[in-house]
């Protein structure tokens, strides 16, 4: 009997709808790991201003962000919004949204980290060569830093896409819903389904998530030896 | 020496505490240590000198089983140890060793560094062995900092403590690797001088370093490696005025040489 | 905000709150009982077991713990494996949190020099006096902030556990906005139960980081 459970995979174009769920999660990681960097950036240098008051605001952003857990998150703005501000978004845009915020604080603390690294003179130097300060970040800190972030973008990557599995709890019909219809679908011709559908979306998250991570590993020790 | 009578060569084998024969140590690019054989009767002091690379440091770490060798045969007190499966951690407590970063566990105080082998290895009362740590320690003029770190330490502080835990064990023969090759100049002098008193002492020593007068001072004999081979062994006074070989001779030029253009430089 | 309905309902969030904490501890601990484990497996190079960690590192980094839980929970039943919802919490946590132990204690291990392991050799100490006289108490302070962010990563990932059907805070929540539309209060309540659970680990974890980072053996 069990060995019979994966013929539900190739019936019909199940697989081909599992990969469309999962598409789902990648595509709003991808849009959120986008932005994120681009905001990222913002906060990065925004958090090394002197000011005090910014200095304090952006602290509260990340701790708050950090310690939260993304599920709560999801749930402040999927319901929190709706209710409060009487703003109907859908699932998709609540996800992007709360991982936008999520991988902005991530990576403006990356960027924070790499800002002060970069030695003094390097910004003394733009601004002796008459550079505004905004010339200076754009042709000369930047571009420095982006070596460094690429590693750490991409590793943000797969925890993004990780973490997004969490928007099947707020109703985004993404790889676990479509497991679940096809498993009630075939609740009586194939019972135990669940089990090599669950296992399949595992090992697709697997594969997802995988790569990226070789791929920022190997980025990471080239750095490194650099 | 080697057609010598049978009687002769039982009366020196007795004496032979430590004994290589035909190492050879291989990285897999070539051979490190190309069939090495070396004697250490009790009580001698043996001095390896040689250019950086040469394997002298490798037979060292060979000798207590920090390197595996891929042929020959060590004898330790007349018992082959690299035969079937060594226990290497009750011929390790025989065989003490020193090296050239000190390597002094950071975490403990000078006294647990030195008291900790023999408390945990060889199972001994440690009120017993607090106080002969305190003694040895006395010796080398390092008591009043029993209750420092480590890094609370200068470097030539560091590797008198180091001898101290080798020598609380009780070894039959030391090891010394470099032991002041990571030191700053004023403090070798430090180091070297608690070498002499042991070897005063009479203890049997294997010593690696590039300090050539102290090499003259310490040693009964010189063995002079290059290319992973015994090139010349020798008595210091011999080794060091009239080398028989052409590369022990260029090996102890380069030495005076670099002192000559040292001076001019400056 | 309907401060009554707070007050009537802060009970379920005690409860609820009890339950996160006590599964995210035993998964913790567990957590550590693997990634120690699978450290000394890397350490000591055991053969099979090695490939057996290195493979098991890839899955559990590489999976959300959502899909995880799915797995166990409604998968594995129909393979005649039935395991209780706390159950499939706890092996899930482990399962997840073991491999990111793992890397925290690797990481101080290898932090601890080779110099270190080869004098307490020479020292005359089998490997296994080693680890445990020289390497694993240098090693473990080089991983003490490392351990604590997984901790903290650990109980936020409980936050999963309502999709096995566990009464977590997540659940009471979601339960009070679908039932009465309570929606703010519900949420308000939600923010400050996680921040009293969480907010004590991260300061620890900050105080303990920067204890270390400034005060090496010695000072």
């Amino acid at each position: 009997m069990q060995n019979l459970g994966i013929r539900v995979l190739f019936m019909g174009n199940n697989f081909a709808r599992l990969l469309g769920g999962l598409w789902i999660t990648i595509r709003i990681s991808l849009i959120a790991v986008a932005l994120s960097i681009v905001f990222g950036i913002l906060l990065g240098m925004l958090m090394t201003v002197k000011n005090p008051i910014t200095k304090a605001l952006t602290k509260i952003y990340l701790e708050f962000i950090r310690i939260m857990p993304q599920l709560v998150l999801l749930f402040l703005v999927f319901f929190g919004l709706t209710k409060s501000f009487g703003i109907n978004l859908s699932g998709e845009v609540s996800a992007v949204i709360v991982f936008t915020l999520w991988g902005t604080a991530e990576m403006g603390d990356l960027v924070r980290g790499a800002l002060i690294s970069i030695p003094k003179h390097q910004y003394e130097s733009g601004a002796a060569i008459g550079l505004t300060k905004w010339q200076v970040y754009c042709y000369i800190i930047i571009p420095q830093i982006l070596a460094r972030l690429v590693p750490l973008a991409i590793n943000l990557t797969t925890r993004m896409i990780k973490t997004t599995s969490l928007v099947a709890l707020i109703g985004v019909v993404e790889v676990l819903k479509v497991a679940q219809q096809i498993i009630e679908a075939n609740r009586y011709t194939v019972p135990d389904s669940a089990l090599w559908i669950y296992g399949t979306i595992f090992f697709l998250y697997f594969f997802a998530c995988w790569p990226i991570s070789l791929v920022a590993k190997r980025l990471e020790k080239k750095w490194k030896t650099a | 020496m080697e057609d010598s009578i049978d009687e002769v060569n039982h009366m020196a084998e007795q004496s032979i505490l430590l004994e290589a024969k035909n190492i050879v140590k291989d990285y897999g690019q070539g051979r490190v240590l190309d069939d090495v054989s070396l004697q250490i009767h009790k009580g001698e002091v043996i001095v390896l000198i040689g250019p950086s690379g040469c394997g002298k440091s490798t037979f060292l770490r060979c000798m207590n089983g920090l390197e595996q060798i891929q042929s020959g045969q060590i004898v330790l007190d007349g018992e082959v140890i690299t035969e079937g499966k060594t226990d290497w951690p009750s011929v390790r407590q025989k065989i003490g060793m020193v090296f050239q970063n000190y390597e002094l566990f950071p975490h403990k105080t000078v006294l647990d560094n030195v008291i900790l082998g023999p408390v945990k290895v060889q199972g001994r009362d440690k009120k017993e062995v607090t106080k002969e740590a305190e003694k040895l320690l006395e010796r080398v003029g390092l008591l009043e900092k029993k209750d420092a770190f480590p890094r609370q330490l200068s470097g030539g502080q560091k590797q008198r403590v180091a001898i101290v835990r080798a020598l609380i064990l009780k070894p039959e023969i030391l090891l010394f690797d470099e032991v002041t090759a990571a030191l700053d100049p004023e403090m070798v002098r430090e180091v070297l001088d608690v070498i002499l008193e042991l070897a005063a002492e009479g203890y049997t020593m294997l010593i690696v370093t590039h300090e050539m007068q102290f090499a003259k001072a310490v040693a009964d004999k010189i063995v002079f490696i290059d290319g992973g081979k015994i090139v010349e062994s020798d008595t210091p006074e011999k080794f060091f005025t009239q080398p028989k070989t052409d590369r022990a001779r260029r090996f102890l030029n380069t030495f005076i040489y670099e002192k000559e253009t040292g001076g001019e430089k400056l | 905000m309907d401060t009554e309905f707070i007050a009537e309902y802060i009970p379920l969030y005690v409860e609820a709150s009890r339950l996160t904490i006590s599964i995210g501890l035993i998964g913790i601990v567990l957590s550590l009982i693997v990634g120690l484990l699978i450290a000394f497996i890397q350490y000591f190079k055991v053969p099979v077991l090695r490939q057996i960690a290195a493979v098991y590192i890839e899955l559990s980094r590489n999976t959300p713990l959502l899909v995880q839980l799915f797995f166990l929970y409604f998968g594995l039943p129909k393979a005649g494996i039935s395991i209780s919802s706390e159950g499939c919490a706890i092996i899930g946590l482990c399962f997840l949190g073991g491999s990111y132990m793992a890397e925290a204690f690797r990481s101080g291990i290898e932090s601890v020099g080779k110099g270190q392991e080869e004098s307490a050799l020479a020292l005359g100490f089998q490997r296994s006096q080693v680890v445990r006289y020289v390497i694993l108490p240098q090693a473990l302070s080089v991983s003490i902030p490392a351990l604590c962010a997984n901790m903290n990563f650990l109980v936020k990932e409980t936050s999963v556990f309502s999709v096995v059907a566990l009464a977590d805070l997540m659940y009471v929540a979601k339960d009070l906005i679908g039932l009465y539309y309570k929606t703010d209060e519900a949420l308000l309540m939600l923010v400050i139960s996680y921040l009293i659970i969480l907010l004590p680990i991260s300061i620890l974890a900050a105080l303990l980081e920067r204890r270390l980072r400034y005060a090496e053996f010695g000072n």
